[in-house]
């Protein structure tokens, strides 16, 4: 590891795999940066462990990233696992931190490809213990091999909820019921897109596959559910619902929530880079070319990060990213870098065929985007959405001015979780677009450090630099 | 106080191997499992409660984004339990509250 790389990549998900790998076989020396002990991210977590499930369990989509951890370990790419990035500059300079000390790198290009997290799905109750994100069922499934026996439900919408549910029931689990969220008016807006989506049929037959193993095994399965409620004395004890005009209590200690992921633009947002907001996927996306070039020189971005796509077309992004970071380090000629990307870009639109109908059918329902008063929608600082109402109502026009009212968007998570929703919530309020009540400002460090951390600052330039002199001597 | 886990391991996946200890208590975790991983197998589900009115909190995200999972290990305080693997004989604490400064740390 030396203080100047030509590319670092910033996730080791299959946009990164995919990226590093890329560049790194066009010849250039290539960094991959990423949180976790073992490449995969969070799609393929836990891939090269000897002690996780099987592809009975997780299935051969899961299946596939073992190919591409088997190319990243075949390639000249330098991986650093469990190191948190915290600040990324315009002048391409990473800040991160490992083994309790801080390290500074300066890269002629970066690809970011930090990823998604799951939607926010804020309802009363969503802050009890005993509710998480099918994401993170899907975690401790891949990484622990814990399978939920009783007490479970699954609730909200999309393709995860079903893919958990189909999981945990090869794994021997028990479902009390998979309570889905999905508006009726999605199903005719979706149908639209039902052509496009054909182009690529095969999510849409992996998604019937998924649904027969659930009736096969009577899994109690709840449609068009609304106001969810989750209840308990101090954890969770029961999920309420309606349907139909009448009410629904499930027991359950378990309560997995999935309203689809968004882009985790805490890195993108800190470069103060442009967000463009996209209706359908109701999400920022941070704007980049077709290269993934952002606006920044040497910046660029690949996979769910910069906008959703799911795991094939994420490595087909970084496969782009990582052709295109070559080709502006000099180490992949301008005349075939073309060639390869051309055809990536074709295999690309393919594969992005059934996105639009996949986004109308399982468009979040609006309860959970500006959801009721009594819902805590700032988790760490447990601000309400009636708060955050109650700011708009005083003349507080913007997420940031938020801050001052009543600290949302200031605890650890800095905004991750709370940001869509206050910024959804004051956009109905004010009946103004998201594109112009904006974001939260987003300032480094995008992760807590300790002074501890900061003050063991490696800055492995200026030691490269130092050790030069001294050759030179 | 942990209720009965509502989690199993699965039965062909490695034993629960070490001993990590939760406010006090022992409790049996597997080589790998990260420290919230293996408090939810074990049951504990409440693992902090919050600055603002006290309430509890357990792991939400289990990839490093919510900050639901903070715990104290080894004495070191807002440490985020998803994001760290057990070792043998860790003492993990619920974070209780809002942060302290120990006495005499700068």
């Amino acid at each position: 590891m030396t203080g100047r790389v030509q590319l670092a990549v910033i996730g080791a998900g299959p946009a990164g795999m995919a990226a590093a790998v890329e560049a790194a076989n066009c010849g250039a020396s290539v960094v991959l940066i990423d949180e976790q002990p073992a490449p995969g991210g969070q799609i393929y977590r836990a891939i090269t462990s000897a002690a996780r499930p099987g592809k009975a369990i997780l299935g051969d989509d899961y299946e596939n990233g073992a190919k591409l951890t088997d190319t990243l370990a075949a390639s000249t790419v330098d991986h650093w696992t469990a190191t948190t990035v915290w600040q990324v500059t315009p002048e391409r300079e990473i800040y991160m931190t490992r083994d309790g000390a801080s390290h500074r790198i300066t890269a002629d290009a970066i690809v970011i490809a930090n990823g998604a997290t799951e939607r926010p799905m804020p309802f009363p109750g969503w802050t009890l213990p005993g509710v998480m994100t099918a994401g993170a069922g899907q975690i401790l499934l891949k990484t622990a091999g814990l399978v939920p026996q009783a007490g479970l439900v699954l609730a909200g919408s999309g393709p995860l909820l079903f893919l958990i549910a189909a999981q945990y029931l090869r794994a021997g689990g028990a479902i009390e019921a998979l309570v889905e969220t999905t508006p009726r008016s999605n199903y005719r807006t979706a149908l639209r897109h039902l052509p496009g989506a054909l182009r690529t049929p095969g999510y849409l037959r992996k998604g019937l596959g998924l649904l027969a193993e659930l009736r096969k095994h009577k899994v109690r399965h709840v449609k068009t559910a609304t106001r969810l409620q989750a209840v308990g004395d101090g954890r969770l004890q029961a999920l309420r619902f309606s349907r139909a005009g009448r009410q629904h209590e499930i027991a359950c200690t378990t309560l997995m929530l999935h309203i689809g992921v968004v882009p985790n633009v805490q890195i993108t947002r800190a470069l103060n880079l442009p967000h463009d907001w996209d209706a359908l996927q109701r999400c920022w996306r941070p704007r980049r070319d077709a290269d993934g070039a952002t606006e920044l020189d040497g910046i660029f971005l690949a996979g769910d990060g910069a906008g959703i796509g799911g795991a094939v077309v994420a490595e087909l992004e970084g496969r782009i990213a990582g052709l295109a970071s070559a080709r502006a380090l000099g180490t992949l000629e301008t005349g075939k870098a073309e060639a390869r990307l051309a055809a990536e870009r074709s295999r690309l639109a393919q594969e992005m065929a059934p996105r639009p109908f996949l986004d109308a059918l399982y468009a979040p329902s609006p309860e959970f985007l500006a959801p009721p008063d009594d819902t805590i929608v700032c988790r760490c600082e447990e601000v309400t959405a009636g708060q955050i109402r109650s700011y708009v109502g005083l003349g507080c026009i913007g997420p940031n001015q938020t801050k001052s009212f009543g600290r949302s968007g200031m605890g650890p998570c800095q905004g991750r979780l709370c940001g869509l929703t206050v910024s959804e919530i004051i956009a109905s309020e004010t009946a103004r677009p998201m594109a112009e009540v904006g974001y939260y400002r987003i300032r480094p460090p995008i992760k807590p450090v300790t002074l501890g951390e900061l003050a063991a600052l490696h800055d492995d330039q200026a030691a490269a630099a130092d050790r030069s002199l001294e050759n030179a001597s | 106080m942990p209720s009965a886990s509502t989690f199993a391991r699965l039965p062909d996946g490695p034993a629960e191997d070490i001993t990590i200890l939760f406010n006090g208590e022992a409790v049996r975790a597997r080589s790998g499992d990260t420290v919230a991983a293996a408090l939810i197998a074990a049951g504990h589900r409440i693992t902090r409660t919050t600055p603002v009115s006290g309430t509890g909190r357990g792991p939400y995200c289990m990839m490093g984004a919510c900050f639901e999972c903070l715990v104290e290990i080894d004495g070191e305080p807002n440490r985020q339990g998803c994001m760290v693997q057990v070792r043998d004989g860790m003492r993990i604490d619920a974070m209780s509250g809002a942060r302290k400064l120990a006495e005499g740390n700068p």
